[in-house]
């Protein structure tokens, strides 16, 4: 059985004495009797498959309804040019999670991270980090590892499903996923992956899953870019050593309870929020001849 | 959920129940019948009526249908090859009752006549679940080797069915039954850690009172 909680997972590290990566790995193995060198080709396989899609992005591309495309590349392109407000990192990170979240929206090929709706919110942290820090693809691997073991948690405890928890489900648990998946990356301990993890959820508690005609597109793709400069302001907090006040099991909890309470119309049927504005709901009756 | 079903799949987007989860559909649909498919009726109920168009359902159910997994980049041409291959096929609604909001009904011929009927739900992340055969009520994912057996509600086949698998050291996950009348038509789904090989399913086939025989494996 995988681990229902940080607090669980964070125990087997300690008793182990492995580093947190590989209690998850070993994990895994057990979990679908698997060998260990398969389980980690198959995490090495999905980082190369988030680096093929960041590569087959096309800035021509627009999704079938007409709603998204072309952004990722105007970010990059304005990127490029140095002058942005964020430094080089974080400007790398917005255009990717654009492009990733487009290329989502085109029917291109993405690795869902943990859902396709989420899918830039891993890749947008990781690209730009392998790319400044010339890191290899073992390390990426080892925190893809830290990312899906949180991620599996919360899965467990609460919901990684925008149509039962809302958008905090998707976009929340991308985002503390890839906060713990950074602190990893640069060595920070296990306890502040978790941290990470916690503070990553506190801050997108809440968010709702409002998606104009029900497609995966606006707001989608744009909460990408909030997961992973969320994700990343939450690493370097942990790794500053500034703690989550809420242990990370009791929020993943609220995280529950909260989309628990969510009306229907705020998880994934397109009816409230950005999708029912006279905007949202414009482009709706203009798509489906609906609402 | 495993590891890899919160990391992964690779799949096509844009959504993984609208989707991947509809190529699923289509491609246990297409193994279940046996062989390829040469018309096909496909009705959308709930979410999938309602959002599927924008989504590429329609074209992730055909892909599925042609043999496509949910990562292969030709889901969104689909409906070109379709037609290249002969495939004949039309969409529409249906209203279903004490379903999953994103299902489908698929109705399917095949090249030398055979045909089936498949109702199956999207449940999210692209996992599926097959819930009626030609009527009768079933549910399991595709997720494993599965067997399927139509035969005549008497007694005998299930001995005949396990005994066949024990002979090849197929270990069975999980097994349910069903039937539509007591003495009449009868479905056996059985789920397997091993995959099964070929001989024994055709013999299998042979035997009386047995009328249909079709092995699932999405990995093959
Ligand atoms: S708004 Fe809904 S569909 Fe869009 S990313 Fe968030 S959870 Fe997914």
């Amino acid at each position: 059985m995988a681990f229902v909680s940080v607090k669980q997972l964070l125990a087997a590290v300690e008793e182990q004495g492995l580093p947190l990566w590989e209690v998850i790995l070993n994990e895994d193995v057990k979990d679908r009797g698997v060998v260990r060198e398969d389980s980690f080709r198959q995490m090495n396989a999905l980082w190369a498959a988030m680096k093929s899609a960041s590569e087959g992005y096309s800035a021509a591309a627009r999704s079938k309804s007409g709603l998204v495309g072309g952004d990722g590349e105007k970010m990059r392109r304005y990127a490029l040019t140095g002058n942005g407000i964020a430094g080089a990192y974080l400007s790398g990170v917005i255009a990717e999670a654009l492009r990733m979240g487009e290329s989502n929206a085109c029917m291109k090929r993405i690795v869902a991270a943990p859902t396709a709706g989420s899918c830039g919110v891993l890749p947008a942290v990781l690209i730009p980090f392998a790319r400044a820090n010339k890191t290899g693809d073992r390390e990426i691997t080892s925190a893809l590892f830290v990312a899906a073991g949180f991620g599996q948690i919360i899965a467990s405890r609460a919901s990684i499903s925008g149509a039962e928890g809302g958008c905090q489900a998707e976009i929340g648990s991308a985002s503390a996923m890839a906060a713990a998946a950074l602190v990893c990356l640069k060595n920070g301990t296990p306890e502040m992956s978790a941290c990470a993890c916690s503070m990553a959820l506190m801050n997108l508690l809440g968010l709702v899953c409002d998606p104009v005609a029900g497609l995966v597109e606006i707001p989608c793709v744009k909460r990408n870019v909030i997961g992973a400069v969320n994700a990343i302001s939450c690493a370097d907090m942990a790794l500053a050593g500034i703690g989550s006040a809420i242990p990370p099991d009791e929020v993943i909890d609220s995280m529950r309870s909260v989309g628990d309470m969510m009306p229907a119309c705020l998880r994934e049927t397109g009816t409230g929020g950005l999708a029912a504005t006279p905007t949202g709901a414009a482009a709706a009756k203009k798509i489906h001849g609906i609402l | 959920m495993n590891l890899f079903d919160i990391m992964g799949p690779i799949m096509v987007g844009p959504s993984s129940s609208h989707t991947a989860g509809a190529v699923r559909i289509g491609l246990v649909t297409r193994k279940l019948l046996g062989e390829p498919v040469a018309e096909a009726e496909m009705l959308l109920h709930g979410s999938f009526a309602a959002t599927g168009e924008g989504h590429g359902t329609d074209r992730a159910l055909v892909a599925g249908l042609l043999g496509m997994k949910p990562d292969d980049e030709r889901i969104p041409s689909s409906f070109a090859i379709a037609e290249e291959e002969g495939m004949k096929f039309h969409s529409g609604t249906v209203t279903l009752r004490n379903v999953h909001p994103n299902t489908a009904m698929l109705r399917v011929k095949g090249k030398s006549g055979k045909d089936l009927e498949v109702v199956a739900s999207s449940l999210g992340g692209g996992r599926i679940r097959i819930c009626r055969i030609d009527g009768i009520e079933t549910n399991f994912s595709g997720d494993c080797p599965t067997l399927v057996v139509h035969n005549l509600d008497r007694p005998g086949h299930v001995a005949q069915v396990t005994t066949l698998l024990y002979q090849y050291s197929v270990n069975i996950a999980a097994m349910q039954l069903y039937r539509n009348v007591r003495g009449g038509y009868a479905v056996m789904v059985l789920e397997c850690d091993q995959p099964i090989p070929a001989e024994p399913l055709a013999s299998l086939e042979k035997e009386d009172g047995i009328i249909k025989v079709t092995y699932l494996n999405l990995d093959e």
